[in-house]
């Protein structure tokens, strides 16, 4: 154990694991950067989608089947899958696209179905009241239920995310680079300190993104009392998704 | 770009082979995660305070990347079922923690308070009325760990375990595409029929509920 300690001591003093391509930095931001790109594009897509379905009250079997099969559908096979297509669309550099589509589709269900249930949950009083005012159904949206559905679509920000990070890893299955080419490259030598550095530094970078995204979640939630009478709230099947294990 | 058929015609023993290992490595998960999680559960609930931090550190546990879970315990266990096992209990305590805890706190006041009226001992009232009406809550867990965890499973292939998996790890390596859908496809009917007959367990340790929906 000592020796292992030591021999991630001397990998992390190696200067050479810290600049160029195959450098902790330049990983960072390749796995940083494929995920950001996968969760603007998701969002792009699936956060429209989501509040106008839930304004207007329709599609909830759909909300629910992306419930369940976002959950049964393994990530590790949407990276398998996505590699083949991107292959056969030409797209290059293929390690990255591949990934792209894979985090891509992997984003979209926590944040459709938390902006539909987001929005379609609003108190309906609240929208009568709101109609009743005068208002229009544009502004009912805007004014009242995006409003009180932010943490709900925040929280599916942040699942999207954390998911997305994780997968990230896998991608270096498929070619892409990102914090997993320590992983995968490490198994692929045998150099199990810098499997551990890169299982530290994805877990790192995971953390920091719940605890992040977390933050701003409850920044946005002004009808929710303060943490210290927390109740614990049971998980159900088909629950907003407020947490999905990770890839 | 196109299924091999053909190779799936002649694959059905690797399939059936691979279905049984990834049984097995969700079966024990779920199991012992079920009796780490109920043990930390009582801990919970017997000591209110301890529930928050029991939630925070499972918490973190679910949130790393199963990828970098695995690599944690290598230095200990190599690429081994240990591995493999510590990492995929590790991921259904949030779930089966948060269900057992609010599933025991959900039920009514009135109901244990008649308990107790009736002379139940304390353990009786936990055992006999408690833990059998927090049972749905309770088994929806069990399908939200039990579901997640097959998923799971397909990773433990890159640290040398069976299940479909490893069809998805050879269809990359062999660009082959019908090899990693196949892996994928069998994962997610592998969940769907599971949770299937976690439904039908959950309706026979609630046979009220459903005598009520026949009325």
């Amino acid at each position: 154990m000592i020796d292992f300690l030591g021999e991630v001591g001397a990998w992390l003093g190696d200067p050479a694991n810290w600049t160029g391509r195959s450098g902790v930095p330049n990983r960072l931001w390749e796995h940083v950067a494929v995920a950001g790109v996968a969760l603007v594009v998701a969002g792009i897509v699936a956060l429209p989608t989501g509040v106008a379905l839930g304004h207007r009250g329709r599609g909830g079997v759909l909300a629910v089947s992306a419930v369940n099969i976002g959950r049964a559908i393994p990530s590790f096979g949407i990276v398998g899958i996505a590699f083949p297509i991107t292959l056969a669309l030409g797209l290059s550099p293929l390690g990255y696209w591949a990934t792209l589509v894979a985090l891509v589709a992997l984003a979209l269900p926590p944040m459709f179905v938390n902006a539909y249930t987001g929005v379609g949950q609003t108190d309906p009083a609240l929208v009568e009241a709101a109609r009743g005012m005068g208002m229009t159904e544009r502004q009912v949206l805007t004014g009242v239920e995006l409003p009180l559905a932010l943490p709900v679509i925040m929280a599916g920000i942040r699942t999207a995310a954390v998911e997305v990070v994780a997968t990230a890893t896998l991608g270096a299955v498929v070619g892409f680079g990102g914090l997993g080419r320590f992983i995968i490259d490490g198994f692929a030598q045998r150099k199990f300190e810098e499997v551990f550095v890169g299982g530290v530094a994805v877990a790192l970078l995971a953390i920091v993104t719940e605890t992040t995204l977390g933050w701003v979640q409850r920044r946005t939630d002004h009808t929710r009392p303060p943490r210290n009478g927390r109740v614990p709230q049971p998980l159900d099947v088909d629950d907003v998704i407020d947490a999905v294990p990770v890839g | 770009m196109s299924i091999d058929w053909a190779w799936i015609g002649s694959h059905f023993d690797d399939m059936w082979a691979a279905t049984t290992e990834h049984l097995t490595l969700t079966f024990i998960a779920v199991s012992l995660g079920l009796v780490v999680a109920m043990a930390l559960s009582l801990v919970a609930l017997r000591w209110r305070s301890t529930y928050g931090p029991i939630t925070w550190f499972t918490g973190i546990l679910y949130t790393i990347p199963s990828l970098a879970l695995f690599t944690f315990f290598i230095p200990f266990f190599g690429l081994s079922l240990i591995t493999a096992q510590i990492a995929l209990v590790s991921y259904t305590l949030l779930i089966l923690i948060r269900n057992i805890v609010a599933g025991i706190d959900g039920v009514p006041d009135a109901v244990i308070e008649s308990a107790r009226g009736m002379g139940m001992t304390e353990r009786g009232v936990f055992l006999g009325v408690q833990v059998p009406l927090a049972m749905p809550v309770i088994i929806a867990g069990i399908r939200i760990a039990t579901v997640s965890t097959i998923g799971l499973v397909t990773v433990t292939s890159l640290i040398g375990q069976g299940g479909y998996g490893v069809f998805i790890l050879r269809g990359i390596r062999r660009q082959f595409l019908t090899e990693t859908l196949v892996g994928t496809l069998l994962s997610v009917a592998l969940a769907v029929v599971a949770d299937l007959l976690l439904v039908a367990l959950e309706r026979r340790v609630t046979p009220w509920r459903r005598r009520r929906e026949a009325v």
